[in-house]
């Protein structure tokens, strides 16, 4: 607030600072909000340039040995690598068996059509910077691309549930009524069970694919933002503002999205951002069950599934890979929104 | 008093209706025909049309929506797709199992989050109280799975402190003292951060009242001021919000459940969803919603005795 103060004076036709400086002001002065964002940053960087195949492409690749040691424990003792230096061999047909054989004639053709395509030894590495998982995959790798995966279906299904929700509550908190009775039935029902057991029971329905997680965050994880906007909308639509923008003749559309809207976005703002963290949470607990991101491709809870295994063997860095990777991103992120609710609704944390 | 227990009893009826509705649609309608899955090897017309028949599927939705209706008022669900055995008698092994878990997280949890909230609360502002709420915030953002994962490995096979996994199905004692410790304990390290908070901010609330600052200028010791006054004030939302827990006991502990073994509700959900076996989730579904609507309003009622300026509407 002091800056407003002294930097008025200077020009007496400046603009005062508009709500969303200040809130970003607000939200820049705190040491670790600056921290939260120079992490979050980083991670969705690495998120997007695994999604234009910059880094991460090549995830599903043998590039090491079975177990590969990380680098920073090399010595480790790894009787599974062996699994991956079997030499091919060659087969030795005797002439008597030859003739038995009736692929015989076409040999000397298969040789040279054979002969066409060149030999590559890939040369399996005992030691990746991570390490390597069953299939001698780097799980530097996996981690960037599952991050990808993770990353994009909790930021997709908190728009899809935020859009949900407020337009739900939009239309509950405005109308009121017969519409306000139907929707406030809707929403109780969908709160009537606990979150978890909704969302198996949807995911057990629409099985598999990125597109169906998405769907299923979506579908039932709206409530909350229902609930909050409907409220807003209930106190905003008794406002002086509201009343002159129906004396001029607004829409009841217009006045819901062009008039009321933009009064209650900080707040859909700080909602989009506590999903993502609670979705990406809900991902990798459906992925790891099985019911989320298709086993043929990645996603952090599909790295924490593998885990189970392999700790058996007394293998644990892909464990620590995914511990560290995903708990730095949802600790940052989950303070980040504590810092933005602060920031942009100083209001109510003053309470 | 006896008019408003009726009257939210009735008001419970759309919303039972409307999650029948919605389990309803979920299953029959999205999920596909089980009927070939069901009718294994030698498949033949006769053999499918008599699954269809057993399952009322080849009658028309509102017929079958008003068998499903029958379901859940006679509590029988039929059987289970994948194993053949009555739900009812799957839910009645499975939810002492879940509650032999839960029950004790659930009060571990009342008796550790009461117990600290009221020690940072006593001391609120001090680095000690902005502390263990950053870890709180810190511990409550990481997900529960990790601490499973984790938490077994560590404990129990690298330090090897506890049975890795396992659970008897009829020693009580024996799951008390060998199974149970491990999982409780994990659960506990989530659930407890939530809790301390919230019974945090109830404690610090009840201490910013007048009836806080009387009692210590005629005389109280500190001690009769927290735990006569304050504790009995701010026992009043805790209570409700320990009540409000209750339905989702026998669900929560799902992953502990499943990466431990245990044959409780919670890892049903998970091995009937992965096998489809709709029978054992619609049942679960509907009852969880029962319970859910029950409970709140005897919170309602409990939140009245406890403190009767509450009026009821």
């Amino acid at each position: 607030m002091t800056d407003i103060i002294a930097a008025a004076p200077a020009s007496t036709s400046a603009r005062s600072t508009s709500y969303w400086r200040a809130a970003w002001k607000r939200l820049v002065s705190s040491k670790l909000a600056l921290a939260c964002m120079a992490v979050l940053a980083c991670y969705f960087l690495m998120a997007a340039a695994a999604a234009l195949g910059m880094v991460g492409a090549d995830w599903n690749t043998e590039v090491g040995v079975s177990f590969a040691n990380p680098s920073f424990a090399p010595d480790l003792d790894n009787p599974q690598a062996k699994n991956s230096l079997v030499e091919g061999q060659q087969l030795v047909v005797d002439p008597e068996t030859a003739v038995l054989d009736p692929l015989t004639p076409y040999n000397a053709e298969v040789d040279k059509r054979m002969a066409q395509y060149g030999e590559k030894t890939v040369k399996l590495k005992t030691v990746l910077p991570l390490g390597g998982d069953k299939w001698g995959r780097s799980i530097l790798t996996k981690v960037i691309k599952g991050g990808e995966i993770s990353i994009f279906v909790g930021v997709a299904a908190a728009l899809l549930a935020t859009m949900i929700g407020t337009v739900l509550g939009a239309f509950s908190g405005y109308f009121g009524g017969k519409i306000g009775d139907l929707l406030e039935w809707f929403y109780n029902v969908f709160t009537s069970m606990p979150y978890i057991l909704l969302v198996i029971a949807f995911a057990t329905v629409f099985r598999h694919g990125v597109t169906t997680v998405i769907l299923v965050l979506a579908f039932t994880g709206w409530t909350s933002v229902y609930r909050l906007i409907r409220a807003e909308y209930i106190k905003q639509r008794g406002r002086d503002y509201i009343q002159a923008a129906n004396a001029i003749g607004a829409s009841n559309f217009r006045m819901m999205f062009a008039h009321i809207l933009p009064n209650v976005s900080h707040l859909i703002l700080v909602q989009v951002s506590q999903l993502v963290v609670d979705f990406i949470k809900s991902e990798v607990v459906l992925s790891f069950l099985g019911f989320g991101v298709p086993t043929d491709s990645v996603s952090w809870g599909i790295m924490i599934n593998e885990v189970l295994v392999e700790l058996v063997l007394g293998k644990w860095w892909q464990l620590l890979t995914v511990a560290v990777v995903m708990s730095t991103f949802v600790v940052a992120f989950g303070l980040f929104t504590d810092l933005l609710r602060d920031a942009l609704d100083p209001k109510a944390s003053r309470r | 008093m006896f008019a408003y227990i009726i009257r939210r009893v009735w008001q419970m009826i759309p919303t039972l209706l409307g999650v029948m509705l919605l389990v309803f649609v979920l299953f029959n309608l999205f999920g596909g025909d089980p009927t070939i899955r069901m009718a294994g090897k030698g498949i033949n017309k006769e053999k499918i049309a008599q699954i269809k028949s057993q399952l009322g599927l080849d009658q028309s939705y509102p017929v079958q929506f008003g068998r499903f209706a029958q379901q859940v008022v006679t509590f029988d669900f039929g059987r289970s797709w994948s194993t053949n055995e009555p739900v009812s008698k799957i839910l009645k092994r499975e939810i002492p199992v879940s509650l032999t878990l839960m029950l004790q997280v659930w009060i571990y949890e009342a008796i550790i989050a009461v117990t600290i909230g009221m020690a940072v609360a006593y001391r609120r502002g001090t680095l000690t109280d902005r502390a263990i709420m950053m870890i709180c915030t810190a511990a409550m953002s990481i997900s529960f799975l990790l601490y499973i994962v984790v938490g077994q490995y560590v404990f129990s096979s690298v330090l090897g402190w506890f049975q890795p996994l396992g659970w008897s199905s009829d020693d009580f004692w024996l799951n008390i003292r060998k199974y149970a410790p491990l999982p409780v304990m994990l659960t506990l390290m989530v659930s407890v951060t939530p809790a301390l908070r919230l019974y945090r901010s109830f404690i610090v609330e009840e201490t910013n009242h007048d009836y806080v600052r009387t009692a210590r200028a005629k005389g109280a010791s500190e001690r009769r001021v927290m735990f006569v006054h304050v504790l009995r004030n701010a026992a009043v939302p805790i209570i409700t919000n320990m009540a409000l827990e209750l339905p989702s006991l026998f669900v929560s502990a799902f992953l502990v459940e499943f990466v431990f073994s245990i044959p409780g509700v919670g890892r049903e959900i998970i091995t009937a969803g992965i096998n489809s076996d709709f029978p054992v989730i619609k049942a679960i579904t509907v009852y969880t919603a029962i319970l859910t609507m029950v409970v709140n309003l005897v919170v309602d009622l409990l939140y009245k005795w406890l403190d009767p300026r509450v009026e009821l509407k």
